[in-house]
């Protein structure tokens, strides 16, 4: 154990600069006027947390890995990539959160979106047990309150309450876990615990079981995925959209370095168990997202399946593997991201996330219209966006270790994903409304949503054809675990 | 000194009586009781640990564990009182407007 070291500081920079955004955020509320009081927070927290992304850049970039904090947190790039990422995504959904009513003009909503922002920053790099536990629990308690945020609805109320109870339930098993992890050394510190589960046994495999259905169920997992249809539709759509990419790559950054720190000496046993899961995943989430009706149904389907792709990066085991998960849910998060932001800037004006409702849209709002594609078609991994690098990035992965039925079995969910995307992007394109009078019925944009979409457009397309720069931040990442 | 062994088997039994109670109870303040005992069987076996090692993160990882218990379930009981307001009753099975 190290005693405090004042240079520590900059290792948990960008949480002390959270953590100040959001008190001023609640200091602030009271003295604005109700017309302007929805800017005034949304601009404050999108404006903020950018600062703080710039400000983490610049200052707080890590050297060597090192444990900080009596050994409660490691300061190393996967954590501080990771980090980079939620601020970003937590930055666009407060954009998004901004006009949604009931929800852009309370003070509380933005105060907790960046508490569970701080939460995921602690999960990147949580490097001991008590802290992972309390990272993962100051994540997901905002986020239920979040989900149910619309009181007088009893979609979001009752999806506020299933994504407590499941979440409750199996945070308690991953607990349960951590206490025989616990029992099996003495020691709470992840990189100590290694020494422990130096050969395979049952029990080992048990712990790991009961860890990781607590992490399956924040990544939405195979079979702990049918939480995520029910919460997304019911949730307010900026906050499912938050949920099904930051909370989402905060799991994955919890699943590389615990496996890949602690249970290495077992890594063939669960490589197996990750690759079967991951294939159920991918096929189950792919194959009831052709049945629905609901695009924010359609689009929790679809985020499990992409789950069980960014999956087959870990269960590679390789430094490749890791780089490539990192890599995936980097493209992830930006198409995901502006998937749910255009379901939202439709929902605010038509008032249905209804598939019909999307009929026409293409004379309605060309350019939304235009986004809705960029971001479709690089969920279904079409190039040149950034979605089919990354595919490309994990399938080579599994390859390279020799899982290549893994690899097989990917491709042909993107064909059946590919199938999906194209029928939504056919509504928007070919179809018409009932009376053909699309003229008559235009979708405005408001600026936050042109803004947030605009980057995030352009993020797609930069990360599927400027590709190194991401690559590299991704392979530095994954340099760092091992 | 009572065994290590009997703490941990009446912590096994109290978290499979809390999982049984969450799987088959439908009202969900007894639900959260379940979870509540889920959680004190993973504290159990923290401090028994923690006592067979003679290390104490165990214990303070239960003081830790007992406050997020604590913002979980008020939590919980606030999105109760809402759904309440709203559907008159707060039985799980009739939660289910959300699905397809």
């Amino acid at each position: 154990m190290t005693a405090f070291v004042p240079s520590n500081i900059f290792a948990i920079l960008p949480e002390i600069l959270l953590l100040t955004l959001a008190l001023l955020v609640l200091i602030l509320d009271p003295f604005w006027k109700e017309a302007s009081r929805h800017l005034n927070l949304g601009w404050l927290t999108a404006g903020g947390l950018l600062l703080t992304l710039a400000v983490s850049l610049v200052l707080a970039r890590p050297s060597a890995p090192a444990l900080v904090f009596g050994g409660m947190l490691r300061y190393d790039w996967l954590g501080f990539a990771f980090k980079m990422f939620f601020l970003f995504s937590a930055a666009i959904t407060s954009l998004f959160m901004m006009d949604v009513e009931r929800l852009g003009r309370r003070a509380e909503a933005y105060m907790l979106l960046l508490a569970a922002t701080l939460g995921m920053s602690l999960m990147a790099s949580a490097a001991d047990l008590v802290m992972l536990y309390l990272a993962i629990e100051t994540t997901s308690i905002p986020l239920y309150i979040l989900a149910g945020f619309l009181t007088g609805d009893e979609k979001s109320t009752e999806s506020g309450f299933k994504y407590l109870l499941f979440g409750a339930l199996t945070s308690t098993v991953m607990l349960y876990g951590f206490s025989l992890i616990y029992g099996f050394s003495g020691k709470t510190g992840l990189y100590e615990l290694a020494a422990s589960f130096p050969t395979f046994s049952l029990l080992a495999l048990g712990v790991l079981f009961m860890v990781l259905i607590g992490l399956a169920f924040k990544v939405s997992l195979f079979p702990f995925h049918f939480w995520a249809p029910d919460v997304y539709e019911g949730a307010p759509t900026p906050v499912a959209g938050f949920l099904s990419t930051a909370s989402k790559a905060a799991g994955f950054a919890v699943i590389l370095r615990l496996f890949m720190v602690v249970f290495p000496s077992i890594s063939t046993d669960w490589s197996l168990i990750l690759a079967i899961l991951a294939t159920l995943t991918m096929t189950v989430g792919n194959l009831i997202a052709l049945a629905q009706k609901n695009i924010k149904r359609m689009l929790a389907y679809s985020s499990i399946a992409h789950a069980g792709y960014a999956m087959i990066g870990v269960v590679a085991f390789s430094q490749l593997g890791a780089a490539s998960a990192v890599f995936y849910l980097i493209a992830y998060i930006l198409t995901n991201l502006a998937a749910f932001g255009i379901v939202a800037a439709v929902g605010r004006v038509t008032g249905s996330d209804d598939l019909k409702a999307y009929y026409g849209l293409s004379r309605r709002a060309p350019t939304l219209a235009l986004m809705m594609m960029v971001a479709f078609l690089s969920l279904a991994g079409m190039p040149p966006f950034g979605g089919f690098v990354a595919k490309v990035f994990v399938f080579a992965a599994a390859v390279e270790q020799g899982w290549v039925w893994l690899a097989v079995v990917g491709v042909l969910n993107s064909i059946i994903g590919l199938y999906y995307y194209m029928i939504v992007l056919k509504y928007v394109y070919l179809y018409r409304m009932e009376n053909e009078d699309e003229e008559k019925h235009p979708i405005p944009i408001s600026r936050p949503y042109a803004i947030a979409l605009t980057i995030l457009s352009i993020g797609i397309i930069l990360v599927g054809v400027l590709f190194g720069p991401w690559f590299g931040l991704a392979s530095s990442s994954a340099a760092n675990l091992f | 000194m009572i065994p290590l062994a009997y703490y941990l088997a009446i912590s096994a039994i109290l978290f499979t009586l809390g999982a049984l109670g969450v799987l088959i109870r439908r009202n969900p303040l007894i639900i959260f009781m379940s979870v509540e005992l889920m959680l004190n069987a993973a504290n159990l076996a923290f401090v028994a640990f923690a006592r067979a090692y003679d290390v104490l993160a165990g214990q303070i990882f239960v003081f830790f564990v007992i406050a997020v218990a604590a913002a979980e379930v008020a939590v919980g009981l606030a999105l109760i009182v809402v759904i309440f307001r709203t559907k008159h009753s707060i039985d799980v099975d009739l939660m289910n407007s959300l699905k397809g």
